[in-house]
């Protein structure tokens, strides 16, 4: 199990969980939820927000949120 | 439903789903923004007729507009007035029907908050907006099963396109309350002692309604402290943990959610993934691109701002002058004369000025939004921004500043961080502003020669970008500063949707202009007319023996206008305030008449130019000389040298960078932060930074 920031770009995953109780309610309101997939789309040209695709949109993440979020790689 | 009885009808919606542009479809100009009591969220409300189709009745309705949130639970200033108003039954603006519009290329995510709002139990109807584009792409929606199985009426629309608005309305006629349906949470098997509790004390409340009031009574401001501390009572008594609860909640509203999609949806087996989207933003989002067209874009609007807005604002100046004659050569010689022209018609023409500026940035603003690109702005200069306390989306408001403060500040809403959004305005009032550009350059011009040049740079063009740039780098510094000491228990998410790009939709764009224009004019409007009005006072009235004697002394002499005029300015109470704060600005190198200037800069800064020009006029009595040669043939009376040494011109050039004189800023900071203390500490940080940067300045000079 990694976290969400250590994956490289273009890689998909699956949530697992969130070390941030606060902002796993927020997260899962915007529909990322253990068991949802999760595609590493971008990263800004400082390397640091980054753009997910999760439930059919795109969400910018910065990379300390993404941290809180631990993904098992699909192969 | 009679046709006597007015239809409350509120409009809930995520971020991006196209809710403003229902509104305005649905409203059209019979709108009211307003604010909500005690914050500074905008209250949208408009009205309209319907007819009914059956018996041609005509039903008063009146729509809502609620901020956009991604869920009931608030986060923000925002979404707890969304909260309120749909959770609060005794809220003044508890909605009777709820348009829940929903953007159907985002189904899943839209839906969590679509079936909060429907297990709320007030009668609800979706607006499923832009179907037809997804339909385009493949995407197959049964809307009779996806009706059935929300339990609500679905109506198909295209609010952009004005598809659908018809049929939604004959639907707010039709709606039907959802009552012997179940929930798509069952709440109550969370907590059932807890529920039946609270509805004892609210009885009307559903059990969802019951369970939202119980997490989030806190942000209610229409309950009294008793009635928290009872629901306080009840929470601690069931051992209530709402956080817990909330994260189980929301994990079963998906479960329900993919349920009902898998039954109701069906998406083509290779899906394009929205593929223009990510076309464009290879080249928005591009390390170098990317910042060469958001700098080209910034360049636009400062053009705009800078320069297109010129023409309107000289007709406006124009009109405003014209006006100002007009009245003052039709109303008979006095004080009320006196006061309407050069008090209520200065002051009006201080405001009506900047329409223009505001109409720009703000048509700029509402397309960059609209079109989806300004989150994409945010995303590319977030880590750059937020080292110094800002945030991504500070950057407009902080490069339009260079322009006009009041729009800029007013720009600042689109931050949705409290911290980071008053830090960006506590600090915009520092970029160097065209109210500014008269200041430098009258003084500019006085302390370095025209003809002198540093290498092939033109001396006093270099020394006024520098001027720019001092501005910026204060403004960077300051909110670095800010980032220690202003603190916050709200926390900074960025967490932050990349909408699909659109073509910008022009009627929202347009109202988005009315709207700003009106606020400004309203709210800022009120307290700039007044303070321009004791400011007349404090430089037209005097002890009156003063002024007689001024009268009186220059009974004979002709052409004494100018001269009467400065003496009495000089005798005037704005002349005993410049003179009685003279000790206090002597280090700085300034006399008592630069004293007034800067007294009557507060209302604006170009009225330097002017007022120097009026308290120089003594001994010109033909007044022939320009401001520029006044200003250099005054002597200083203690050395008998130039009193306009380079010294004392860049001290007061650091003053004008520096100092919070523009009450107009002021009463728009007042209007967006809904509070006195943050001008009051605005007006304080910045005269004091005023004040240290001239001292040293002179002191190490002269």
């Amino acid at each position: 199990m990694k976290n969400l920031s250590e994956l490289k770009l273009g890689t998909k995953a699956v949530i697992d969980s969130f070390s941030d109780k606060e902002l796993a309610l927020k997260l899962m309101e915007m529909g990322c939820l253990p068991g949802e997939r999760i595609h590493i789309n971008r990263r800004a040209p400082l390397g640091d927000p980054i753009a997910v695709s999760i439930s059919g949109y795109v969400l910018s993440i910065r990379k300390a949120e993404a941290e809180t979020i631990f993904v098992n790689e699909i192969k | 439903m009679t046709h006597s009885k007015k239809i409350t009808v509120a409009l809930v919606g995520n971020p991006n789903s196209g809710k403003t542009t229902l509104f305005n479809a649905l409203t059209g100009l019979n709108q009211k923004v307003g604010n909500f009591p005690g914050v500074t969220v905008d209250k949208k409300v408009g009205a309209c007729q319907i007819s009914q189709l059956a018996s041609k009745n005509k039903v008063d309705t009146e729509f809502i507009d609620l901020p956009g949130t991604y869920s009931l639970y608030p986060k923000s200033m925002d979404e707890s007035i969304s909260f309120q108003v749909l959770c609060d039954p005794k809220n003044e603006h508890h909605p009777d029907v709820n348009i829940i519009i929903v953007d159907a290329s985002n189904l899943k995510r839209s839906l969590c908050l679509a079936t909060q709002v429907i297990d709320l139990k007030t009668p609800c109807i979706l607006a499923l907006n832009m179907i037809d584009l997804i339909e385009k792409d493949g995407v197959n929606i049964d809307l009779k099963l996806l009706e059935e199985k929300l339990g609500i009426t679905v109506v198909a629309i295209n609010a952009r396109k004005q598809i659908g608005i018809g049929n939604l309305k004959q639907a707010i006629l039709n709606v039907k309350s959802r009552e012997n349906k179940g929930s798509f949470v069952d709440i109550k098997n969370l907590c059932p002692d807890l529920i039946a509790d609270i509805q004892k004390r609210i009885d009307s409340a559903s059990d969802y309604n019951a369970f939202q009031i119980a997490c989030n009574y806190k942000t209610i401001t229409d309950f009294s402290a008793d009635d928290k501390n009872r629901l306080n009572q009840i929470i601690s008594q069931h051992k209530f943990i709402a956080k817990r609860l909330q994260a189980t909640e929301t994990v079963r509203r998906y479960k329900a959610i993919d349920q009902l999609l898998n039954a109701c949806v069906e998406y083509p087996e290779n899906s394009k993934n929205n593929s223009l989207t990510n076309r464009l933003d290879n080249i928005l989002t591009h390390p170098i691109y990317g910042f060469v067209i958001f700098l080209g874009i910034l360049f636009l609007i400062f053009q705009a701002v800078f320069s297109w807005s010129e023409y309107p604002m000289e007709l406006i100046d124009n009109a405003i002058s014209q006006l100002s004659q007009f009245v003052a050569n039709t109303l008979p010689d006095g004080a009320i004369n006196s006061l309407i022209v050069d008090g209520i018609i200065a002051g009006l023409g201080g405001i009506v000025i900047f329409v223009p500026q505001i109409a720009f940035l703000f048509a700029f603003i509402a397309i960059l939004e609209d079109t989806g690109y300004m989150s994409r702005v945010s995303f590319i200069t977030d880590k750059l921004l937020r080292g110094f306390g800002l945030s991504g989306r500070s950057i407009i408001p902080l490069l339009s500043g260079a322009a006009c403060a009041i729009p800029a500040v007013m720009s600042a809403r689109t931050i949705p961080n409290w911290k980071e959004r008053i830090i960006t305005i506590m600090v915009v009032p520092l970029m160097s502003c065209a109210a500014r550009l008269p200041v430098y350059t009258l003084l500019i011009s006085m302390m370095i020669p025209a003809e002198q040049k540093w290498f092939i740079f033109n001396l006093q063009g270099l020394t006024m970008m520098g001027f720019y740039l001092i501005g910026f780098v204060a403004a960077i510094l300051i909110a670095w500063l800010m980032k220690y000491i202003i603190k916050s228990k709200e926390r900074s998410y960025f967490v932050m949707e990349m909408p699909t790009y659109k073509t910008p939709d022009w009627k929202t764009v347009v109202y988005t202009i009315i709207e700003k224009v009106k606020v400004f004019l309203v709210d800022a409007g009120k307290i700039i007319i007044a303070i321009s009005i004791v400011l007349w006072a404090l430089s037209s009235y005097g002890p009156s023996q003063a002024f007689e004697d001024i009268e009186s002394k220059y009974e004979n002499t002709e052409n004494a206008e100018v001269i009467i005029a400065s003496e009495k300015l000089e005798a005037s109470y704005a002349g005993i305030i410049g003179k009685s704060i003279e000790p206090a600005i002597a280090p700085l190198g300034f006399d008592w008449r630069i004293g007034i200037s800067l007294i009557t800069s507060f209302a604006a800064r170009e009225v330097f130019v002017g007022t120097m020009s009026t308290i120089y006029s003594v001994g010109d009595a033909d007044n022939t000389k320009s401001i520029r040669e006044k200003l250099m043939s005054h002597k200083n009376p203690k050395t008998g040298e130039a009193f306009f040494t380079p010294a004392v011109a860049l001290s007061l050039m650091l003053f004008y960078a520096f100092a919070m004189q523009c009450m107009s800023t002021l009463a728009i900071v007042f209007r967006e932060t809904n509070s006195w203390k943050w001008p009051a500490i605005q007006f304080i940080y910045m005269s004091a930074l005023a004040y240290l940067a001239s001292l040293i300045a002179y002191q190490l000079l002269s």
